[in-house]
């Protein structure tokens, strides 16, 4: 049975559900976290890795990954302050109504991860689209194998979800790595760029899938870093963002060559991407 | 002496040298150790050492104006500093400071220089494994510069 919210998505996919900002928290100097109650009071069900067209009434809609546990609890999004359209989503207030198609896209390969080690690599706000995959694979520990999050952010004070990355730190079944490229005050922790965390990394390659997101120059070196270290390009895993309009594949706003990253993505392999990425946006 | 050669081909940055040259090699070599909060060496003084990192983690740090000491770079197990051992005037540009419990292999930079120079081979040996650190560095550093998270992923 389907619920509600994906039958109405799947009769008319460019009509927004209404959901309602149920709380908001300040994750970076320029990002917001909301946490949104669907106004029909179902559940929002997704993918880790999946995203959402969010709707900021009166003006505009942008795609935002899903950021919570695909699990459990609300439906939370992270939202980065860059134009209009996101700028009015962060702020939003408990109460304010907020549009929400979705969610769209293929997510993180977690089927594929199962039974191997995986290494996820996060830059800045990357962190945002990882982190239901790493619910998923702290939820459910047993099925995979070593698990490692490298994570770089610009400066100490931009890493997001800082309380629960210290956490996953403390934590005996996952290896945490943050690097930051610029020191200051009282950070101890390591300084550079985050290929360096991976160039040190002892890592199985044939055991080994990588999940990545970040800039597009971020993702580009890591994936070449994991590939030195004997990673194949099939296993390096890469969340792609292009300027979106419908999300159905129907305008062609995201296309990057003979790809759709609304539909056939937002999540690729390297091995796919890799002659894509030569293509600067477009 | 013996464990000392054992040492230095158990680093990455000795790995795959050939005996005869770990053995030159080692006799420029010595542990050393410093605790968390020790400075290795300052900015200005003679580079007389170059160092191997076994345990421990080393941040390379710059003064800078109005904002004390910031770390630009940070080093651990398997990783090598103080490269200026190699280019006159043979000058420390930053300074090096444990930040927890380090050992070290500290190879005597006259030494070593006079070793490479006496054998071409071993210097050029050492030349192409201290090459791909230096430009990894610089790329490093250009990484660093185009401030890559700015816009989000
Ligand atoms: C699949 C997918 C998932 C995404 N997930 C998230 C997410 O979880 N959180 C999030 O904050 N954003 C996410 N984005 C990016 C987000 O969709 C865009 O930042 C958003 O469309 C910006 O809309 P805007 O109207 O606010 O800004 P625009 O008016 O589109 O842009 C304003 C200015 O910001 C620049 N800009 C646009 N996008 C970005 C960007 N991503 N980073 C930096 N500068 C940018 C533009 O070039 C322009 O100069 C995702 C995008 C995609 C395609
Ligand atoms: S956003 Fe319209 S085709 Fe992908």
């Amino acid at each position: 049975m389907m619920s509600e919210t994906a039958a109405l998505l799947h009769a008319r996919p460019m009509v927004p559900q209404i959901a309602h900002v149920h709380r908001r928290r300040h994750d970076a100097p320029d990002a917001w976290t909301l946490e949104l109650e669907m106004a029909s009071g179902e559940r929002f069900h997704y993918a880790p890795g999946q995203f959402n067209m969010l709707t900021a009434f009166g003006v505009g809609e942008a795609a935002i990954s899903v950021s919570g546990d695909p699990a459990d609890g609300p439906l939370i999004h992270t939202i980065r302050a860059v134009g209009p359209v996101s700028k009015a989503l962060t702020q939003l207030g408990p109460g304010d109504p907020i549009g929400v198609r979705g969610p769209f896209g293929v997510g993180w390969p977690m089927a594929q991860a199962e039974g191997r080690d995986v290494v996820v690599v996060a830059g800045g706000l990357g962190l945002a689209p990882l982190r239901p995959a790493l619910y998923r694979l702290l939820g459910e520990r047993d099925r995979f194998g070593k698990v490692t999050l490298l994570f770089g952010a610009r400066r100490p004070e931009e890493i997001v979800f800082r309380r629960e990355v210290e956490h996953w730190r403390s934590r005996l079944d996952i290896d945490v790595e943050v690097i930051v490229d610029h020191a200051t005050g009282d950070w101890h922790g390591n300084v550079g760029v985050v290929t360096n965390l991976i160039s040190r990394l002892g890592v199985d390659p044939a055991k080994t899938l990588a999940m990545v997101c970040g800039p597009e120059v971020m993702m580009r070196f890591v994936s070449m870093a994991l590939v030195d270290k004997g990673v194949g390009e099939e296993a390096i895993y890469l969340s792609m963002e292009r300027n979106m309009k419908c999300a159905i594949g129907q305008c062609g706003h995201c296309q990057l060559g003979p790809t759709f990253i609304c539909r056939d993505g937002p999540v690729f392999t390297y091995e796919r991407l890799k002659p894509l990425l030569a293509i600067k946006e477009l | 002496m013996e464990n000392l050669e054992r040492i230095l081909s158990d680093h990455p940055f000795f790995h795959g040298v050939n005996k005869g040259f770990v053995e030159l090699a080692a006799g420029c070599a010595k542990n050393a150790r410093f605790e968390a909060g020790d400075f290795i060496f300052h900015e200005g003084e003679a580079a007389d050492q170059f160092y191997l990192v076994r345990e421990g983690r080393v941040a390379l740090q710059v003064a800078a104006p109005g904002r004390g000491a910031a770390t630009f770079l940070t080093l651990g197990a398997g990783e090598v500093f103080g490269v200026n051992w190699l280019v006159p005037p043979y000058r420390w540009v930053y300074d090096a400071k444990a930040l927890e419990r380090c050992r070290l292999i500290a190879m005597d930079a006259k030494c070593l220089r006079g070793k490479c120079e006496a054998d071409h081979s071993l210097g050029y040996d050492i030349m192409k494994r201290l090459m791909p650190v230096l430009i990894d560095r610089l790329h490093e550093t250009r990484l660093q510069f185009l401030d890559l998270y700015g816009s989000h992923g």
